[in-house]
């Protein structure tokens, strides 16, 4: 699904180069569901952004979906986010004074699917047990069902890969592991998701994880081990 | 789809802001607002001058004095109209019905401790009927009257309640300039024609008021009434031959003297509109460029503002496109609502302006289509540059702006 080899990426900060990524070659397969996990500054973000098509590496190659990805323009990126990639975030990022429904139709308008999205978004919100919430604005929502609606919003194009940036990470640990099952579920139902967070309870989730110190893959020292950590 | 459920975002954040919206839209509200009240004014004041150009009579051509002046430079006018003239183009031309000769002046009207300065207008009896003025109270003078160069007096409406208040004045006497004057009329009230008020005015023989009050010998002016409209050009042409002749005018020499018809007077009148409707126009464009530049303001600030939304956009599909579109609708919708009130406050004030005066105003589909299609126009153009701000914007930056 994800092929990803030697990823470099340098930003200029304060006149010094950080090497953010340096070298990260990553293999996901289709049905996964993996965490990439670092401290902060590891460059789990960066990385995140590329194998979401939000950024393009300096160097390197990428492959999602047998699509050499690695050189598209900027419009050619925002279809293939589209149609590959579902997001959800930290902070749900859902659109103000737009209903939960209108929300979730959203990817399909910009995908031009404007007769399905209706059929679908109402699909997608029964799949993470919200459709008595369709009509709500954001704000009427509380944190687990705004993600709620973020995953739907995030599966409504049946995208090939889901990726979640720290999605518990604003919500109370109970709501957070609901959110954790809810992404178990769409694994089981052939999902690949790929979680970025700095929290081993997140992680422990999931079937493996990538863990990322300084720009490069590397194994968790003692401490940051995930057997390491109470549950 | 997406036009509509941008449109309905775009009016839930406008409502939203509504104070800040309303703001931003004041320059485009008051712009349409005053398009849409100006041209129902120049429209209805328009209609006004005609109706009462028509109801002068459609048969009626104005002999007045030539330009002085040589060289195309104008120096005042001529002084060669006699009341010779008008007796001759009377005896001459059988087309014409009757003609009034018109001296026209100044005067102090007193009566006891009263006092108004008025315009005089010295003539004889055809001048009523030619310039349909009727009678209120008491009689007009009559050719007897000229003749004999009896000092009375027909005074309009206006002056009447000027200087006898709730009084009678028919048989009483003023004095103009000093002179006594006996009032043996008043007229019925026309309105204010807006250059010239045709109630504020008295009447008397044009002898008198040549010899004893202005002090000429010739005419401003001689008022033609033709038997009908079809003997117009008959008379216009045979009138400037006989005139041209009594004043020894050779073939090369201009006219001394112009004679103009109905259509010509209503070609002046509209001249007039036209600039009334040039000076709104160019008011209007200020202050729509005025509220477009507000409107660019306001996107601006809400690009910024939106930075984040603009990212989850793209994160989810957006292209460049999406949001420069997105942002462009936003702003017209803004500026097509502040149009549309625009549109609405006109409507209010043309039918103020109907309420308390007598100008029957209406606002035409034209000024409505020209105010909303102009305030769309001013959104387009004013929106384009923060549109195209947000559509450049990098996603990750967007996303991770706080």
């Amino acid at each position: 699904m994800i092929h990803a080899q030697d990823l470099v990426k340098a930003y200029e900060l304060g006149g010094q180069t950080v090497r953010a990524l340096d070298g990260v070659s990553v293999d996901i397969a289709a049905g996964e569901m993996i965490a990439i996990r670092g401290p902060s500054g590891s460059g789990k973000t960066t990385l995140m952004n590329i194998l979401g098509c939000l950024d393009r590496a300096d160097a390197g190659s990428y492959t999602l979906a047998g699509e050499d990805v690695a050189r598209l323009s900027g419009d050619r990126l925002a279809e293939i986010r589209n149609r590959y990639i579902g997001f959800v975030f930290q902070t749900f990022n859902l659109l103000p004074r737009m209903t939960a429904l209108e929300n979730v139709e959203l990817p399909l308008l910009y995908a031009g699917k404007h007769r399905e999205a209706r059929q679908a978004a109402i699909k997608a919100m029964e799949t993470v047990a919200l459709t008595d919430r369709m009509h709500h604005q954001p704000n009427q929502l509380s944190g687990g069902q705004r993600q709620r609606v973020s995953i739907a919003r995030a599966i409504v194009t049946n995208p090939a890969i889901l990726l979640a940036d720290e999605p518990t990470g604003a919500l109370d640990s109970r709501t957070g592991t609901e959110i954790m099952q809810l992404f178990k579920h769409l694994n089981a139902d052939g999902r690949t998701i790929i979680v970025v967070t700095h929290d081993p309870t997140v992680a422990r989730h999931c079937q493996r994880e990538i863990y990322l110190r300084d720009g490069r893959v590397a194994q968790p020292s003692a401490t940051e081990a995930l057997q390491e950590v109470a549950p | 789809m997406m036009l509509w459920i941008t449109i309905k975002v775009a009016l839930r954040s406008l409502w939203a802001n509504r104070m800040r919206s309303i703001l931003a839209m004041l320059g485009i509200i008051i712009g349409v607002g005053a398009v849409i009240f100006v041209l129902s004014l120049v429209a209805a004041a328009k209609a006004d001058m005609m109706g009462r150009i028509t109801a002068m009579g459609t048969n009626l051509l104005v002999v007045s004095p030539g330009q002085r002046g040589t060289g195309g430079v104008m120096s005042g006018t001529q002084q060669n109209l006699t009341a010779d003239d008008a007796e001759a183009l009377l005896a001459k031309i059988p087309q014409i019905r009757d003609l009034a000769p018109v001296v026209r002046g100044n005067v102090q009207a007193k009566r006891l401790a009263k006092n108004s300065r008025t315009s005089l207008m010295g003539t004889t009896v055809t001048y009523f009927p030619i310039r349909s003025f009727e009678v209120e109270k008491g009689r007009l003078f009559n050719d007897a009257d000229c003749d004999a160069m009896s000092r009375v007096a027909v005074i309009g409406a206006t002056t009447a309640t000027n200087l006898f208040g709730t009084e009678e004045p028919c048989n009483q006497v003023i004095k103009l300039n000093s002179i006594n004057f006996r009032v043996i009329g008043v007229l019925k009230s026309k309105g204010d024609q807006g250059w010239f008020n045709p109630d504020d005015q008295v009447l008397v023989p044009y002898t008198v008021a040549m010899k004893q009050i202005v002090g000429v010998d010739h005419l401003n002016e001689i008022d033609i009434r033709a038997n009908n409209e079809a003997d117009l050009d008959t008379i216009m042409d045979r009138a400037t031959k006989l005139l041209r002749k009594r004043h020894h005018l050779q073939e090369d020499q201009d006219n001394d003297f112009s004679i103009r018809n109905q259509a010509e007077m209503l070609k002046t009148a509209d001249s007039m509109n036209q600039v009334l409707a040039l000076l709104a126009g160019g008011i209007a464009s200020i202050s729509l460029l005025v509220g477009g530049i507000g409107i660019m303001n306001i996107m601006l600030v809400t690009v910024t503002e939106r930075t984040r939304e603009i990212g989850v956009r793209k994160a989810i599909g957006a292209k460049n496109g999406d949001i420069l579109r997105q942002f462009l609708i936003e702003a017209v919708v803004m500026s097509g609502s502040g149009g549309a009130i625009g549109v609405l406050s006109g409507f209010v004030l043309a039918a103020i302006l109907s309420r308390v005066t007598s100008l029957q105003a209406s606002v035409s589909l034209f000024s409505v289509a020209l105010g909303l299609g102009f305030s769309m126009g001013v959104g387009v153009f004013f929106g384009f540059y923060p549109a195209s701000r947000a559509a450049r914007l990098d996603p990750i930056e967007a996303l991770r702006y706080e």
